[in-house]
């Protein structure tokens, strides 16, 4: 169980990005964390991680504390970050460098199986697709058997076929090794399909604004009225999220996406 | 490396070496085009009357000078002693500059104490040094392998500075989700990622080496190739000269690619410009 109470977070440049976040996410629950930019998403993110410290309040996975990264918490990024210097192999091996080799190579071979890259297991990462960059920077993620997995709008970088692919790939994932996913998106639709909770946040500072449950059985159906009535309810929160604060260039936002994106 | 990958990648290498190294041995060949034809035109020059070619020695005079230096021993002496001097002057330099190089480029604390010292001393013309290094080291080995060593040194520094500063934050967040040590850290993130530059600031760090020893042997040396041009000023052997610049020209040039051979199979991960086509 994760828990988060309070959470709150200021920069040392004054910049107040999360406030009183408090939030319990179980073990093998998919929670997806949307909101308009500034909202403090990939802040309340890198802090779970580790990466970041809250300034106010405490995480705590399974009643350990989180200050520093933990073995039992992965995140994949926006970016698949490999370390261009490994073959694709030794990339997705990099965080299990402690385990005997036979054990390692085994594990390596299986979660590349799982993300479809077998062939691809001695290839440079430069002669890596975008999406098959990020296939192996989840299977990285996943090879350490983390508890939960965060992922910071992971597939924003790709394209609308490659997306819907590596959703997929996910969530096959999450139904074998059952980690608990939580993970930042702008993508609404995304969201629904993935998660089982949707958090709306709300900017400036960053709170957490509205829960919505997306209950739906999978695989979800995006063409279904029940998924539709999810859609227009987290746009719905979304837009009074951002009615209260919003901004003009909030606005400009909004006008310059396209249909995808809800702003 | 997985079993995988060896299956998959042996029958793609075997034909990838093998054109290439034929392609790579045509490119060599065309390299020399321009330095031969120069040649032989001076040497038809010379050999018409054109000129007499007492200063400037054609090739056959130049190649007869290398053959009997070769032959009595003295190329092999003299070439010996310049190559130990750039040997233990380039070794110091690396050493000196990897490690403090590390440390700056590691922590602002020791690069806003260090650095701006080394950037005034940097902008000190290493001929400068010599006169102190002679009052200091004396005039024999030591003063020139120390002089070698500063113009080694900077390349060094700067390079191994910039390219720790330059590493992708990123790249670096990669080894701390994986709770990587300190020490890991650098070997398993930091040391990799800045290997190419490292290798660039070695190769550049050797080349000054190269041209320092030559000042180091001018200004007093009783062995060296540096010696063998001031001797041949100072005798009036022109071509004894030219056969020393070849000399240096020759060992210059494969120390370096020693350097850049040696350090190939490290970076084949790189996606340079350059690299494409050679690999597939």
């Amino acid at each position: 169980m994760l828990v988060l109470e309070h959470v709150g977070k200021t920069y040392a440049n004054g910049v107040h990005a999360l406030e009183g976040v408090t939030l319990n996410v179980g073990l093998g629950e998919i929670v997806a964390i949307v909101g308009g930019s500034g909202c403090g998403k990939s802040t309340l993110l890198r802090a779970i991680s580790g990466l970041d410290h809250p300034t106010h309040g405490r995480i705590t996975l399974d009643g350990e504390k989180i200050t520093q990264p933990h073995e039992k918490i992965g995140i994949i990024f926006q970016e698949p970050r490999l370390l261009p210097w490994l073959t694709v192999a030794d990339n997705v091996g990099f965080g299990i460098a402690h385990l005997p080799k036979e054990e390692r190579q085994r594990r390596v071979a299986r979660v590349l199986e799982k993300v479809g890259l077998s062939d691809k297991a001695g290839v440079w990462p430069r002669e890596l697709s975008g999406g098959q960059a990020q296939r192996v920077a989840i299977a990285r993620a996943l090879v350490p058997q983390p508890e939960v997995l965060l992922l910071d709008e992971p597939f924003s970088a790709l394209d609308a076929f490659t997306r819907t692919d590596l959703q997929d790939h996910v969530l096959a994932l999450w139904a074998e090794f059952r980690p608990t996913l939580i993970f930042v998106t702008h993508d609404v639709e995304e969201a629904i399909v993935m998660a089982d909770r949707i958090i709306v946040m709300r900017p400036h500072p960053g709170r957490l604004y509205e829960e919505i449950a997306a209950d739906l059985p999978r695989p979800r159906d995006r063409q279904s009225a029940a998924f539709d009535f999810v859609k227009r309810r987290v746009l719905a929160a979304l837009d009074r999220s951002l009615g209260h604060t919003a901004r003009i260039d909030d606005r400009q936002d909004k006008a310059e996406q396209g249909a995808a994106m809800w702003w | 490396m997985s079993l995988a990958h060896m299956t998959i990648a042996a029958p793609d290498t075997a034909k990838a070496t093998r054109a290439p190294i034929r392609r790579r041995v045509s490119r060599a060949w065309l390299g020399l085009v321009v330095p031969v034809t120069l040649a032989v035109i001076w040497e038809i020059a010379v050999r018409l009357g054109v000129s007499d070619g007492r200063l400037v020695p054609p090739p056959s005079v130049i190649s007869n000078t290398l053959w009997e230096l070769a032959q009595s021993g003295e190329l092999w002496k003299h070439t010996l002693a310049t190559v130990t001097r750039v040997a233990a002057g380039f070794g110091l330099g690396v050493v000196a500059g990897t490690l403090l190089g590390a440390i700056a480029g590691y922590s602002s604390l020791s690069r806003r104490l260090m650095d701006p010292t080394l950037q005034a001393l940097r902008s000190i013309p290493s001929i400068a040094w010599v006169p102190l290094f002679i009052l200091w080291f004396g005039i024999f080995e030591e003063s020139k392998i120390t002089l070698i060593a500063v113009g080694v040194f900077f390349p060094v520094y700067l390079g191994v500075m910039g390219a720790i500063m330059s590493v992708d934050r990123k790249i670096v967040e990669v080894g701390r989700v994986f709770r990587l040590s300190g020490p890991a850290l650098v070997r398993r993130i930091l040391l990799p990622a800045v290997l190419p530059s490292y290798i660039v600031a070695l190769r550049s760090g050797l080349g000054l080496g190269w041209m320092f020893v030559v000042a180091a042997e001018l200004l007093g040396a009783s062995e060296g190739l540096g010696f063998l041009l001031i001797d041949g000023q100072q005798l009036g052997k022109p071509a004894q000269i030219v056969a020393a610049i070849v000399a240096f020209a020759i060992i210059g040039k494969t120390t370096d690619w020693i350097i850049a051979t040696a350090s190939a199979p490290f970076l084949r991960w790189e996606d340079r410009f350059s690299a494409r086509g050679e690999e597939r």
